[in-house]
């Protein structure tokens, strides 16, 4: 069991979580994440660490309520508890002295990207940071990364803050000012991730892309996880969760996360129900039966 | 009874669910001998001289003895003698290859001339284990006073709740570390609920935690702890973290959707309770499965897709029915069951339709030709022989690698060519002192009653270890 000590919503359906999880706290790297399972009954799904406090024993997670698993999660209040939380798992980012990094983050994957992007400016980096959203609510983050960031882009897919546009749009701007970069990080939805990459491609910038794929332990064991990077079949779990960006399958992989697009409709109906007639608020008693 | 007589008897025939209603639930196939029952089969045991039964247990079970205790009614005695050497007896009898080992060199079984005639020891075992659970009548054996040493076991299958067992009997204080939620390793995640219930292993679980063994969860050596932190706080420690990397065939389609390794198949099931409506786990229910392999895993792939809601399962096997290294038990239920058999048949690729998902598979027809190194006749294509079957779910089941996370968070160990550990064969040391290994880190893999064998080896090694570093500390 690992408890909530702070619990934190970002934005719509965005919340951030400080949880007990000491060995992870102390262990994790940039780049890793943990798995995590609600309750006694629940998945086991992966989530990247957007921060860690050795000294206090806590990490932080950020999780956007997307299905039934994590509607479930932001249903946990402050003192509540997680009931399983592993890791860190997976390999820690590549770092070093690159020159220009550049750190482009999509939506929820910008909290992913902060510990990257931290870690990239303390290995004197310049570190120039574009973060994306579809809209103004929607970015989160915002101020740590321009913390840790030299230069922040901010755009929407709405224009309602920063330059209304795509990533892609920030990214080619930049270089078409002049700007040289030496090293790409992107982390967001994964057709984010393809075009962003597409273009850096293009660009002939080197780029690492951070993989959520459907995950059981995290250990290698199941292989659940593989993705197709260069011709070859790895496993994010053990081999990533980063890979060169520009030799990922991007279409298989987006295709494998639809897996259990039926399933989770039907899991996110039931919950959305149980929420409505009133089971959904029972509190952490009915998300968690007793041991 | 003379020799004449108990050779007369029959062997006992277990009582089973009928197949057509056992694909429809999870519940254990064979239902187990009554006391009535096992005093028949125990008698049919002659109670040979030579013990040959004996020399076939990987663990050296006193068997001739335990039965006589089944034959005289006193079951507590009996299941004392099999906790001497099999600390998981409800386990192997259930698991065990036994046809394999102690059953096939049973003189009764030679005397017929038929190995199906030989006492069936592995369910004589079962009883006793599962009498004595039933019962509650476990005891907690005297342990001595602490050593103040301490051991750390990676992984809690087979190997690693063999070595903790058998040292926190001798009063060193363990710690097993486990990867995941749940306890067992192979146990717990591999094997289905219909073939060895969770409940026996957690029961197993329960009883080292009671003599003191300390379990700690979600708990990855080599990452939530590195192996130098483990081996700073532990006088010794033993990796059993299993044969955890599912191997694929390298073929055309095995990212469609709807591919499986049986890793993830079976966990999704058992772990997961992915049959359980109320799970939370998803699981593919094919309606046509086909299972690509022909071990043990394969029949748990295909039994467990039947319990799914499959109409249709077939295994194919590039071999003959011959070469199957699944157990004759195994594929006898799977028949039963009505899962379908495709011998001599190779894939060559995994179709799929437009939208990514699985629709088939294109097989190479084989013969068997001249014997290759592993003594079985070597499958080869016959040229212009491929035909397709269709498919909506196919499980990869052939076989693991080692687990590589361990090796690659102690560089220092040295591995085989395929990933495993290198060990001393008597002690299961590794090429780092103090660090001991045994399962399917070091087999590939293997079975549970060898993963138990090499367990209990380097538990005697450990103990040695650290009553020499206690004389050495002293002097």
């Amino acid at each position: 069991m690992n408890t909530i000590r702070k619990r934190e919503e970002l934005g719509p359906n965005v919340t951030r979580y400080v949880i007990d999880a000491p060995l992870v706290a102390t262990h994790r790297k940039p780049g890793q994440f943990v798995i995590v399972r609600v309750s006694d009954h629940g998945e086991r799904i992966p989530l990247t660490i957007a921060d860690a406090d050795p000294e206090l024993g806590t990490i932080s997670l950020i999780v956007q309520s997307v299905g039934k698993t994590t509607r479930e999660m932001a249903m946990l209040r402050s003192g509540d508890a997680i009931h399983d939380v592993v890791g860190p798992l997976g390999r820690p980012t590549h770092l070093q002295q690159f020159g220009t990094v550049l750190c482009v983050g999509g939506g929820i994957g910008t909290a992913p990207l902060y510990p990257i992007a931290k870690a990239m400016k303390e290995a004197h980096n310049h570190v120039i940071t574009i973060l994306g959203a579809r809209t103004r609510d929607l970015l989160i983050l915002e101020d740590d990364m321009r913390r840790v960031s030299d230069e922040l882009i901010v755009t929407t897919d709405d224009g309602s803050y920063g330059t209304k546009g795509l990533v892609t749009d920030a990214i080619r701007a930049l270089v078409g000012g002049g700007t040289h970069i030496d090293q790409a990080v992107v982390i967001g939805p994964p057709l984010m991730m393809k075009f962003t990459s597409l273009l850096t491609k293009e660009l002939g910038i080197p780029t690492m892309a951070s993989l959520n794929p459907i995950m059981i332990d995290g250990t290698g064991m199941c292989g659940g996880c593989r993705v197709t990077v260069g011709g070859e079949m790895k496993f994010a779990c053990v081999d990533g969760p980063e890979f060169d960006a520009h030799k990922v399958d991007w279409d298989s992989m987006i295709r494998r996360l639809g897996t259990y697009r039926t399933e989770e409709k039907t899991a996110a109906e039931r919950c959305d129900h149980e929420c409505r007639i009133g089971l959904g608020t029972r509190g952490p008693e009915w998300i968690l039966p007793t041991d | 009874m003379d020799t004449a007589d108990r050779l007369k008897l029959p062997p006992v025939v277990m009582p089973e669910q009928d197949p057509t209603e056992r694909i429809h639930n999870v519940r254990e196939v064979p239902f187990g001998f009554t006391p009535a029952m096992a005093l028949q089969e125990a008698q049919r045991c002659l109670h040979c001289v030579n013990q040959p039964c004996v020399d076939g247990c990987p663990v050296g079970v006193r068997i001739p003895d335990f039965i006589r205790t089944i034959e005289s009614g006193d079951y507590i005695a009996g299941i004392g003698i099999i906790k001497q050497t099999n600390l998981l007896p409800a386990v192997c009898g259930r698991v065990c290859p036994q046809e394999d080992q102690c059953q096939k060199s049973c003189t009764v079984g030679k005397t017929h001339r038929d190995p199906g005639q030989a006492v069936q020891i592995g369910q004589l075992e079962r009883f006793l284990a599962d009498w004595e659970r039933e019962n509650h009548t476990a005891v907690i054996p005297q342990i001595p006073p602490a050593s103040g040493k301490r051991v750390a076991v990676i992984g809690s299958g087979p190997a690693g709740l063999t070595v903790a067992g058998d040292l926190i009997k001798l009063g060193h204080a363990v710690t097993v570390f486990e990867a995941l939620h749940m306890p067992g390793g192979v146990l717990g995640y591999g094997i289905p609920e219909f073939r060895l219930p969770k409940e026996i292993v957690y029961a197993e679980v329960s009883y080292l935690t009671r003599l003191g063994v300390d379990f700690q969860y979600n708990t990855v050596i080599g990452k939530s702890l590195t192996v130098d932190e483990v081996r700073n706080d532990y006088d010794a420690v033993f990796i059993g973290s299993g044969a955890g990397l599912p191997n694929f065939l390298g073929i055309p389609g095995e990212s469609l959707l709807g591919v499986y390794s049986a890793n993830e198949y079976l966990t999704r099931a058992n772990l997961m309770h992915a049959y359980d409506e109320n799970s939370d786990t998803p699981i593919l229910r094919g309606k046509s499965v086909a299972v690509l392999g022909g071990g043990n895993v394969a029949m748990d792939s295909a039994r467990t897709a039947l319990r799914l809601g499959a109409l249709g399962v077939t295994v194919i096997y590039r071999r003959s029915e011959e070469e199957m290294p699944a157990r004759k038990e195994e594929y006898h239920h799977a028949v039963q069951e009505g899962v379908e058999f495709s011998f001599l048949q190779n894939p060559l690729e995994i179709l799929g339709n437009p939208d990514g998902w699985v629709t088939g598979l294109t097989l190479q027809k084989m013969q068997l030709g001249e014997p290759d190194a592993s003594g079985r006749r070597r499958p080869l294509p016959i040229p212009g022989q491929t035909g397709s079957v269709s498919a909506d779910v196919v499980i990869v089941a052939i076989g693991n690698n080692p687990n590589p996370l361990i090796p690659a968070a102690l560089p220092s160990l040295q591995m085989n060519r395929h990933g495993g550990i290198v060990t001393n064969e008597e002690t299961m040391e590794t090429s780092v002192p103090g660090v001991f290994a045994g399962g399917d880190i070091v087999l590939g893999a293997a079975t549970v009653i060898l993963a138990m064998g090499q367990g209990r080896k380097a538990a005697r090694a450990i103990h040695a270890w650290l009553t020499k570093t206690a004389d050495l500390e002293r002097n």
